[in-house]
């Protein structure tokens, strides 16, 4: 019963977090904010990431293909596969829910407990309105552009990887990386990465709302957060990879 | 004038308001005292709508505004100015951003304009060369002062004010007294004041509302309050040694 009356609660706050704006100006100034908060702030992370488990895919292929019947460029093509499919729109958001949700939920957690929502609906704002749906629209815009860069770094980090240990060459690498190429995972990626930016920041958004208490609940919201978007994110996954690839 | 007619409020089957019925005056500093947990707060977030109540009436002049929907009540709140228990300032935001706040949300005047609003009220409050600075880097005298620059940024009709003096020397506190008093004179706005600070009751409770348990116990000014019988009021009042030997 308490799942049901939180989703109910959520899909409530969603509905007016998605109220056209009080004032276009101050939107646009929330959004510029939160794309430096929640996007800029996170593309060192995302670059390291990305270019190291480039790398490792690129390097574990290289070992477990053993048969010389497999070309070598299957290690360059592998790793575009999974960079594209899983790692840049699956796994970076599993990293941006906790980077990006949890300072979501423990800033308008902490905006809860200190009255500053409560000031800004005394004032006639509309709180969910002002706060959450600059960081929704701000992570749809800003999570596929860092997805694009995980993938370049990535692929990278893979093709840097083989030229340090010599296990492919530079030319069998790009061959693979080239090859084969359906222009729809990405656009099936795209779809992920969207999906899964709404699910980061509406639902700590809608976790950070909703404390009641003091700095230990907003604490507890924080790590609720992350738990509940990373988990969605996995379901998601499946059921989009079900609907979109069979 | 702000008409509260038998209001009533629970929580979980907790009765925490029962049957409240006074009238706040336009042009006065209005008290509403009593002991923690005697309903206070409660009573102030229903009347500025942050809580819905149970049962009565809530009138903002000739507007009933417990009757109002949630867009119409976020219209009447542009003329309410409330200042919180802790502030509630913007972390974010400096001291002029804060104060700026409600004029960029709604008003159309140009930056000048806002700037010598912002300006006006600051020096109002008794606050000036700390426009730059961030609520972190001010004292908590300064935080409400700064509150109360950005609750009458508007002009509002109405201002609320839960607690003002709290975690104030009582210095500051009774600057903070005698300014929220000076503004209301001067604005001529209705003003409802969260108290259980007795030296703010002496000195600018024109109207006292006190709570016992959830009701209106006692109403008067703070002439009458020397003189009531009233056991629970005076036990309230009059709770130290000290107090009891200025009665």
């Amino acid at each position: 019963m308490k799942t049901f009356n939180e989703i109910g609660a959520y899909v409530l706050l969603m509905f007016q977090a998605f109220k056209r704006p009080d004032k276009g100006r101050v939107f646009r100034r929330q959004l510029m904010m939160d794309f430096e908060a929640l996007g800029t702030n996170s593309l060192g992370l995302i670059i390291i990431l990305s270019l190291f488990f480039g790398a490792i895919i690129a390097i574990q292929m290289a070992y477990n293909i053993d048969n010389p019947m497999i070309p070598l460029k299957t290690i360059g093509f592998s790793t575009r596969q999974m960079m594209i499919v899983e790692f840049a729109p699956t796994i970076m958001s599993l990293i941006l829910a906790g980077k990006v949700g949890s300072s979501i939920a423990s800033e308008i957690g902490s905006m809860r407990v200190t009255e500053q929502i409560d000031a800004l609906e005394v004032m006639g704002i509309n709180p969910a309105n002002y706060l959450i749906l600059p960081k929704i629209t701000a992570s749809m815009i800003y999570n596929p552009i860092l997805m694009v860069f995980s993938i370049v770094v990535g692929i990278f980090g893979g093709w840097l990887a083989m030229i340090v240990t010599g296990l492919s060459s530079s030319v069998a690498f790009i061959e693979g990386v080239r090859s084969w190429y359906d222009p729809f995972t990405v656009t099936y990626a795209i779809i992920k990465t969207l999906v899964f930016a709404f699910i980061i920041a509406s639902v700590s958004g809608y976790k950070g709302y909703t404390v009641k208490g003091g700095s230990v609940e907003v604490g507890k919201a924080s790590t609720q957060a992350v738990v509940y978007s990373s988990i969605l994110i996995i379901v998601f996954d499946l059921i989009l990879t079900q609907m979109l690839l069979t | 004038m702000i008409e509260l007619l038998n209001i009533s409020k629970s929580f979980a089957g907790q009765k925490v308001l029962n049957d409240i019925s006074t009238v706040f005056d336009k042009g006065k500093t209005n008290l509403i005292i009593g002991q923690s947990g005697s309903g206070k707060t409660v009573l102030m977030k229903c009347c500025i709508g942050l809580l819905d109540i149970d049962e009565g009436i809530i009138n903002f002049d000739e507007l009933c505004f417990s009757d109002l929907s949630i867009k119409k009540k976020r219209t009447t709140r542009k003329k309410m100015g409330v200042l919180f228990q802790g502030g509630a300032l913007f972390d974010s935001f400096t001291v002029e951003e804060n104060v700026m706040f409600p004029l960029n949300m709604f008003t159309t005047m140009s930056l000048e304009e806002k700037l010598d609003r912002v300006n006006y009220v600051l020096k109002k409050v008794n606050l000036v060369n700390a426009n730059h600075k961030y609520p972190s880097e001010i004292s908590g005298g300064m935080t409400k002062r700064v509150a109360i620059a950005r609750a009458i940024a508007l002009n509002p009709q109405y201002l609320f004010c839960d607690e003002p003096n709290s975690g104030l020397d009582p210095k500051t506190a009774e600057v903070i007294d005698a300014l929220i008093s000076d503004l209301t004179h001067e604005f001529q706005m209705t003003t409802v004041v969260n108290t259980h600070d007795m030296n703010s009751v002496l000195q600018i409770g024109q109207k006292i509302a006190f709570l016992y348990q959830g009701d209106l116990w006692w109403e008067g000014d703070k002439d009458e309050i020397l003189k009531t019988d009233n056991k629970e009021l005076n036990d309230f009042v009059f709770s130290t040694e000290l107090t009891r030997r200025i009665k």
